[in-house]
């Protein structure tokens, strides 16, 4: 079945050419910096001659991720409300251009880079899946701008354009070790969602758990979503071990701790420590499931103290005595406030400028007060071992001595040396 | 204007038109951000002309497409990565998100892609091979219609969670974090629009070669087999190798289509291949009319253009709106954008002729 060669074939021949040409020769006429060169950075087109400064507000509100960020979204929006209430930022006052990151890494670089480009917002507050950071990260290193990032993750990471308020693994994951070795567990059975997340917390316990004499009897991870849960409940149940550490994220939550109710297994018998079990996802896997079972937090909406009384209150006057607040939001509502006593104190709105300052800037929070880390961009935070509780909230049973300083490479821990990697 | 466009002359001005559009007005009127933006929906568009080559003249719904897109962009990705790392830490160095993962040597499967050359030809000839064994298992077996449609959906899905579990390909967080393009700083402004260049004449090489293959004595074989397989058979051809051809050019397109799509976004990651970004592909189609030539380049545009502009303007209802955008199309225009003329052009006829009636 041979192409007979035809004159059109002939002619396209020579327009795919010309084409090809014609793409070339644009190309090479316009070539830019090469490796190693100095580039010309992109200028920063932010406006600050005006009553108002932008800042952007950039979470999932379509697509799995939703449910999560959208209470996200309702943080910061309150955060920029309560400063502009109390006269803005250098007399300004904050607007917000929301966009949507649709759960999808892709969309989130899109968004990340129309905010900063077109926009020309002066910091962008918002991502949660680790997946969407590292998206984002190369688009606000290009662009020299500002991302506030409020969920806890996998630490091993420091980036200049970067601040991390929610917590780095010395700051939860660590805590939560030392929680359960402290009432005597000697053997934990790991279970995870197949992502980096679970994966580096993991090899983080494994590695503690070698240090301190706590046998791991098992490690199992499923597909993001999965819900097929009987094999690994089973397993767990034979291995007999004191804990489970329970790095799931989503609606497995909901499947495994049904299955783990369901085949009679108990947090008296054997109880799960999770990291991503707040205030939101209670509701949805149902308080009989889970009552009685550990999370390991900086900040839940039971923590006494003024401030978080305040932000308790004023939150749900704004959305609805029905909502509830959560640690991720917290640290976004958190990150808001950061970022604007940063930038009364370097008295500008210039990249540099906050960076520079940033260092030593306090906030008052609900969790108690936070302090940027200058060489890092991380903050100081409480760890907070929670109950969940027959009414749906967490209730805090253990907490550490005053705020953890935040080590994103584990630097300060010898039996964690084989993990940690400086960039 | 249809019937023009077909003649010799007429391909050439459409051709030219197309080029005046993507090389001149683009660049002078978009912004480096906007410009960005269509590069990326451009690769959308190639892997479109492909499936419209495919699904619209043989019949074959692709509903899989992300497996090859997938694979092109993780070929560049791999070069992209160790190119990067070399740069930083000489030969054999680990890519940054290897360290990360506790991985610190490269694995053996890595090492070739620090040659762009040997990348080159990957991207060229890794998924049209596999398209064509692929292709040679299924249709020798006279595997069709829905049940195509299932399988390639399937596979789609499972490369996914494959290339989620591989830890050594950046797992569920994928490539990302490319400085350097084959040398070219990647921050800077001016390689961005070379990039967009690329994409253009990328598209622009690929309608080109699937008009060719329209014309073709191939192309007439095809949309026989598409039609009448039964008959195409019992004149003495072998119709699986008029669908692998096919299908193989389609993967090649959408292979293309990734490679230039890496270094345009920045990332690559298993939510961009999976089963919703392969549909995705093919709503596109549908919605530009899957049997034209220019229809899936339009509908694809088209779809992306819609929904970044929708979810700018709606941040938190655009998939309503995109929602009925598409449920207004397939009720109105069942054979897509590109058949808006001929539709329009029906209208005043039936009402001459109910008024001659009358």
């Amino acid at each position: 079945m041979p192409l007979r060669p035809t004159p059109e074939v002939r002619g396209l021949a020579r327009a795919l050419a010309a084409s090809a040409a014609l793409a070339g020769l644009l190309a090479t006429a316009a070539c830019g910096a090469r490796a190693g060169e100095e580039t010309v950075a992109t200028e920063s087109c932010v406006d600050t001659s005006g009553d108002t400064v932008k800042v952007g507000s950039l979470n999932s509100l379509s697509g799995t991720m939703a449910i999560s960020e959208t209470t996200v979204r309702d943080a910061i929006a309150l955060a920029v409300a309560e400063v502009n209430a109390a006269g803005g930022v250098q007399g300004k006052q904050i607007e917000i251009v929301a966009e949507d990151g649709a759960s999808e890494p892709t969309v989130f670089a899109e968004k990340a880079e129309k905010l900063i480009r077109e926009d020309c917002v002066a910091a962008v507050f918002g991502g949660w899946t680790s997946a969407s950071r590292k998206a984002m990260l190369p688009v606000f290193e290009d662009n020299d701008s500002l991302l506030y990032y409020p969920v806890q993750y996998e630490g091993l990471e420091a980036s200049e354009n970067i601040f991390y308020t929610g917590a780095t693994t010395n700051q939860q994951i660590i805590p939560a070790l030392d929680y359960l070795a402290e009432t005597g567990v000697e053997s934990l059975y790991l279970v995870g969602s197949d992502y980096v997340f679970p994966r580096t917390a993991n090899a983080i316990i494994n590695a503690y758990a070698e240090a301190h004499g706590i046998e791991v009897l098992g490690e199992d991870y499923v597909t993001l979503g999965s819900t097929e849960f009987s094999t690994i409940v089973n397993q767990v149940k034979s291995a007999d071990a004191d804990a489970v550490f329970n790095t799931l994220n989503g609606d497995s939550n909901v499947a495994f701790f049904r299955e783990y109710a369901n085949v009679g297994l108990t947090a008296a018998d054997m109880p799960v420590m999770s990291v991503s079990i707040a205030e939101e996802e209670v509701g949805g896997i149902g308080v009989e499931n889970i009552e009685g079972q550990l999370a390991a937090w900086n900040y839940y909406q039971t923590v006494e103290s003024p401030a978080n009384t305040a932000f308790v209150e004023a939150f749900k006057a704004e959305y609805g005595a029905e909502r509830v607040t959560s640690d991720p939001m917290e640290a976004a509502y958190n990150s808001v406030h950061l970022w604007a006593a940063t930038v009364e104190k370097a008295g500008s709105f210039a990249v540099a400028d906050v960076q520079a300052a940033a260092d030593g800037v306090s906030f008052d929070s609900p969790e108690g007060t936070v302090v940027i880390d200058g060489d890092n961009h991380h903050v100081t935070k409480t760890a907070r071992i929670g109950e969940i509780a027959a009414d749906g909230l967490l209730y805090t049973v253990w907490e550490s001595d005053g705020p953890i300083e935040p080590d994103p490479f584990l630097e300060g821990y010898d039996w964690a040396a084989d993990l940690a990697v400086t960039e | 204007m249809n019937r023009f466009l077909q003649t010799r002359a007429g391909t050439w001005t459409g051709f030219a038109a197309a080029a005046l559009v993507l090389f001149g007005l683009a660049p002078l009127l978009l912004s480096g951000f906007r410009l960005g933006l269509l590069a990326q929906f451009l690769c959308y568009a190639v892997v479109a002309v492909g499936i419209g080559l495919a699904w619209g003249r043989g019949g074959m719904l692709t509903l899989g497409q992300g497996v090859f897109f997938g694979m092109g962009a993780y070929l560049m990705a791999m070069h992209l990565k160790t190119a990067d790392a070399e740069f930083r830490g000489g030969p054999g160095a680990v890519p940054d998100f290897m360290e990360l993962a506790g991985i610190r040597e490269l694995p053996a499967y890595w090492a070739p892609f620090s040659s762009p050359a040997f990348t080159i030809a990957a991207i060229l000839v890794l998924p049209t091979a596999f398209a064509v064994l692929l292709g040679l298992a299924v249709f020798k077996r006279r595997v069709k219609g829905a049940y195509f449609a299932i399988l390639s959906q399937a596979l789609a899905g499972a490369f996914a969670i494959l290339l989620i579990g591989q830890q050594s390909l950046g797992g569920f967080n994928g490539l990302s974090r490319f400085r350097y393009f084959f040398g070219f700083t990647l921050a800077d402004p001016v390689n961005q629009r070379m990039l967009y260049f690329i994409a253009a004449g990328v598209l622009l090489s690929v309608v080109a070669v699937a008009l060719q293959l329209r014309r073709s004595r191939y192309g007439e074989l095809l949309v026989a087999v598409r039609d009448a397989e039964e008959r195409v058979r019992f004149l003495g051809y072998d119709a699986a190798n008029v669908k692998v051809v096919a299908y193989a050019v389609a993967a090649l397109f959408a292979s293309v289509a990734g490679a230039v799509f890496v270094p345009i976004v920045g990332i690559i990651s298993p939510a961009s291949i999976g089963i919703v970004p392969s549909i995705m592909f093919i709503l596109g189609v549908a919605i530009g009319g899957r049997a034209s030539l220019v229809g899936p380049v339009v509908g694809a545009l088209a779809v992306a253009w819609a929904q970044t502009a929708l979810s700018e303007q709606f941040p938190s209802a655009w998939t309503y709106a995109q929602g009925l955008l598409f449920v207004l199309v397939i009720a109105l225009l069942p054979g897509g954008i590109a058949s808006i003329a001929s539709v329009a052009r029906r209208f005043p006829t039936k009402r001459t002729q109910v008024e001659a009636a009358a």
